[in-house]
């Protein structure tokens, strides 16, 4: 017989949740995990990881198709879409059997099933109803199965998935979300991508380097909505010189599916017009999931579809938490894991800090690529503070010079009164990797005058993130 | 380690604060919350609490200097800690250079860098404090193990002066001279009277013009206004009294004559956007004036109310310092003491100062004929460099407008 009590149950073995089993683990608690599809989640499976491995095939073959410009030569540049493929798919492969083996390392219980919360301390465990998107990693042994279990804490973190737009519901052939899109089994000619947001830029940015014709449509008056608009509008840029098309304040509102093509009715601003493509990615954003965990019945509380907490991952029923993106946005792997580390060590009464939600960083894999953390200047200028903004561009930077990638921009917004830094915002190569250095210097309350002191290496991308500091000091020294 | 005793910051713009008074000899012992030493700004003496208790050592600033603030200018040191270990732990800190007066910037250098360094606390939150006179020592940080955020000395920041205790009244000792007279040394407000007005009446050219205003119509209304008050929690909301009345008089004639509601500056005329009227609160051992802001577009009622409070807390010595300094013109009413008329000194950066005299049973000549009435005499200086003659004439009379027809005041 089964030992089936814990200290705690975790629902959902994403990021958010697996983090939070591995910390909970390290605290000395008895620990479960139930999944019943992927160890590791979409982040791992189906999102951030495998993405990467697509968009990284598209850089390389991005660079081949410029040798020239570097004094090499490649002939007859090719590529085989199902060995990228297969390439991103055992990228994930590795990343989920090493789930499995940190959980393993640390004592977490795997239970393999679908979870409810039939009361504060209850969970009980049944055989997996969802159709499992293939392909699935195999299921771990030495799991337990459907029973009941029971812990005096439950943490939900069951995350996420596609949003559904009426008349625009995927249909796995035509009309891809982005688990169809992660596998194409062949390149279609054009592509019709709804939404202009990570995932959504994301897979225009690759299907585009594999020289796929690709349109974007987006809502709202800018691509990458939520991201600084001078930022915004660079990337488009030069999203646009690559040759992607961009629709904005544009709405799809028909889909008419024929055999191997979709007719699509764009609205803007009153007018319509249609456009036949051969496949659709319907990117409109993502829905927490909620349903079927018996949360209702429990009176959990809910707001905009998402679970509420308190900021250490409480919800108002005592014993039940929510972390990830089914306690709200931003929906991001990295803070699904910030909120489950706080929450496992508030329970354990360690001295945890709340969430910082206004110091989590973005980061977009395009080419270029965009990162942020905190406020926009419209946001800045909206919250009524006086603004030191500092701009630095690529154009400037030797190394950026060196690498052939002299386009972007790193852009830096100061409270004005205090020095605080209340916002950065990079496009270009690498940024992804350069935006922690604003993340922790918020984080540790740095004015500018410390990121003024800090040395920076010679020659790097990140020479440029001090220009950007001094340049809203007027101390620029590279321009 | 040591508590540092920093310069506060109490008034709005002060960058530095005069140290008059040591109230706690160097060596002695203090409990936290007593009364340390005394600062000075332009207009008021304030005294300050010890942010700890302990021994008293390594003064840094004498009475008299001016120290910027932030500063460190004492330490207090625990059973057991001697000033010898915390210089020693600290070879950076040039501690006795510190106490000559070295220039003031080299000197907040030292003192961040060496005498804050043990406290855990983010760069922002280091700057804040410096900024806002706050002492790093006094602020519980929130952050991992106890380092002090932005967010914390901004909290601290934000509570009205919290080092400033109510200041005693003078207690100053008399020293006996010849034939029974006696010395009682000058406490900060006498010295910061007479400084202040010394200065003006040498440097202010004054100019004076009177007027005599009938109060019959003022009277009535106050009475039937007062009568009409709605009554609150079992008292009335409101009960004005003539001074009331004067205050939004001369608010409402300084917003009609807008050239007469200005200040002199050297490099321009100030023009204010404001009515904010100082009216001069007698208090033990000197006064203060508090103002009314924007008092032109008050109610009477609020006007009443709002003088009430900063009357009270003005004989206390809890004004906040942003409420007795600036102000566009200034009120001084000595009517309660039987005063018929006199002339006030302006107290800059005001252009004018209306000096209230009593309201008394005069006969005036009315329609040929001798009449009994209630007439009160009014004296405006004005800073002859801002108001000239026949601009001062014309806000006076304004002024004496609305006091002959106080119904206007209402509308």
């Amino acid at each position: 017989m089964a030992d089936n009590n814990f200290d705690v149950l975790i629902i959902g073995a994403g990021p958010g949740g697996y983090v939070t089993a591995i910390r909970a683990a390290q605290l000395g608690f008895k620990v479960a995990i139930i999944e019943r599809e992927h160890l590791g989640g979409i982040c791992l499976n189906w999102g951030c990881i495998p993405t990467k491995a697509l968009l990284r095939s598209a850089e390389i073959y991005h660079y081949m198709k410029q040798a020239e410009n570097y004094g090499l030569s490649a002939k007859d540049i090719t590529f085989d879409a199902a060995k990228v493929v297969a390439r991103s798919r055992g990228v994930s492969g590795r990343l989920n059997m090493g789930v499995n083996g940190l959980l393993k390392k640390n004592k977490v219980q795997i239970i393999w099933g679908e979870a409810k919360v039939t009361k504060p301390g209850e969970v009980v465990v049944a055989e997996t109803k969802k159709t499992v998107v293939q392909p699935q990693a195999p299921i771990p042994k030495g799991t337990l199965g459907a029973g009941s279990y029971t812990a005096k804490h439950i943490v939900i973190a069951t995350g996420a998935r596609p949003r559904v737009l009426p008349g625009l519901e995927p249909d796995g052939k035509l009309v891809w979300t982005y688990f169809e899109a992660m596998v194409p089994p062949k390149m279609p000619k054009s592509l019709l991508v709804v939404g202009s947001g990570a995932i959504g830029i994301e897979f225009a940015s690759f299907y585009n380097a594999m020289g796929v014709d690709v349109t974007v449509v987006e809502i709202m008056d800018q691509v990458m909505p939520v991201e600084d608009t001078e930022i915004s509008k660079i990337a488009q840029k030069q999203l646009e010189k690559y040759g992607i098309k961009f629709r904005l304040s544009t709405k799809v509102v028909k889909l008419d599916r024929k055999a191997e093509t979709v007719t699509a009715t764009l609205e803007a601003a009153g007018k319509s017009e249609t456009i036949t493509v051969d496949r659709v990615i319907s990117a409109a954003g993502v829905v927490a999931n909620v349903e079927n965990l018996g949360l209702e019945a429990l009176g959990v509380k809910m707001e905009k579809g998402c679970i509420v907490n308190d900021g250490y991952g409480r919800t108002n029923i005592a014993g039940i938490y929510a972390i990830g993106d089914v306690a709200g946005p931003p929906m991001l792997a990295h803070k699904a894991e910030h909120e489950g580390v706080i929450c496992i060590e508030k329970i354990k009464g360690l001295d945890a800090h709340p969430m910082r939600r206004d110091q989590i960083p973005g980061c977009t894999y395009c080419h270029p690529q965009v990162a942020s953390v905190g406020l926009t200047e419209a946001k800045a200028r909206a919250a009524g503070f006086e603004l030191k903004i500092g701009k630095f561009p690529f154009l400037a930077n030797g190394k950026a010079i060196a690498l052939g990638e002299d386009q972007g921009l790193i852009k830096t917004i100061f409270d004005a009164k205090t020095g605080r830094l209340i916002g950065a915002h990079m496009v270009g190569a690498e940024v992804t990797e350069l935006i922690q250095g604003f993340v922790l210097a918020m984080g540790l309350e740095t004015t500018e005058e410390e990121l003024m002191h800090t040395v920076f290496p010679h020659p790097t991308l990140s020479e440029m993130m001090q220009e950007s500091v001094l340049d809203a000091y007027g101390r620029v020294i590279h321009m | 380690m040591a508590i540092e005793v920093i310069l506060p910051k109490v008034d709005m713009d002060m960058s530095t604060g005069r140290l008059s008074k040591w109230l706690v000899a160097e060596g002695a012992e203090i409990k936290k919350g007593d009364p340390l030493f005394e600062i000075e700004t332009d207009k008021a003496a304030m005294e300050v609490e010890s942010p700890g208790t302990g021994k008293l050592g390594q003064i840094s600033a004498r009475e008299g200097d001016d120290v910027p603030i932030g500063q460190v200018i004492a330490y207090i040191f625990a059973a057991g800690e001697t000033a010898t270990d915390h210089v020693q732990s600290k070879p950076a800190a040039p501690v006795v250079e510190v106490a000559a007066k070295a220039a003031p910037v080299a000197v907040v250098e030292t003192s961040t860098n060496s005498a804050t360094s043990d406290i855990r606390a983010t760069p922002l939150a280091r700057r804040l404090a410096k900024e806002n006179g706050v002492a790093l020592s006094s602020v519980k940080g929130s952050g991992p193990y106890g380092r002090v955020l932005s967010a914390d000395v901004e909290a601290l920041a934000a509570k009205p002066a919290p080092v400033v205790s109510k200041a005693s009244a003078p207690t100053a000792t008399a020293t006996p001279v010849e034939n029974g007279a006696v010395l009682v040394p000058h406490d900060n407000m006498r010295k910061v009277i007479a400084r202040r007005l010394t200065e003006s009446k040498s440097t202010v050219p004054h100019f004076y013009i009177s007027a005599d205003c009938r109060l019959d119509a003022l009277l009535k209304l106050r009475g039937d206004l007062n009568k009409a008050a709605p009554v609150k929690d079992g008292a009335p909301s409101f009960k004005l009294s003539i001074n009331d009345m004067v205050i939004k008089a001369w608010a409402l004639a300084l917003r009609d004559v807008p050239a007469a509601n200005v200040s002199w500056t050297d490099a321009a005329m100030l023009h204010h956007a404001h009515a904010d009227i100082g009216v001069a609160v007698s208090i033990e051992g000197g006064l203060i004036t508090p103002i009314i802001r924007k008092a032109e577009t008050k109610s009477l009622s609020a006007i009443s109310n709002e003088m009430k409070d900063l009357a009270t807390r003005a004989k206390t010595r809890k004004l906040k310092s942003e409420e007795y300094n600036g102000g566009s013109s200034a009120i001084s009413n000595l009517g309660m003491f039987g005063v018929k008329d006199f002339a006030a000194i302006i107290n800059p950066p005001h252009a004018t100062i209306l000096a209230v005299g009593s309201g008394d049973q005069r006969p005036v000549v009315e329609n040929g004929a001798v009449v009994p009435a209630t007439v009160m005499t009014v004296t405006l200086s004005t800073d002859h460099r801002a108001v000239d003659g026949a601009l001062g004439a014309e806000v006076l009379a304004c002024f004496k407008r609305y006091i002959e027809n106080p119904i206007s005041m209402l509308v």
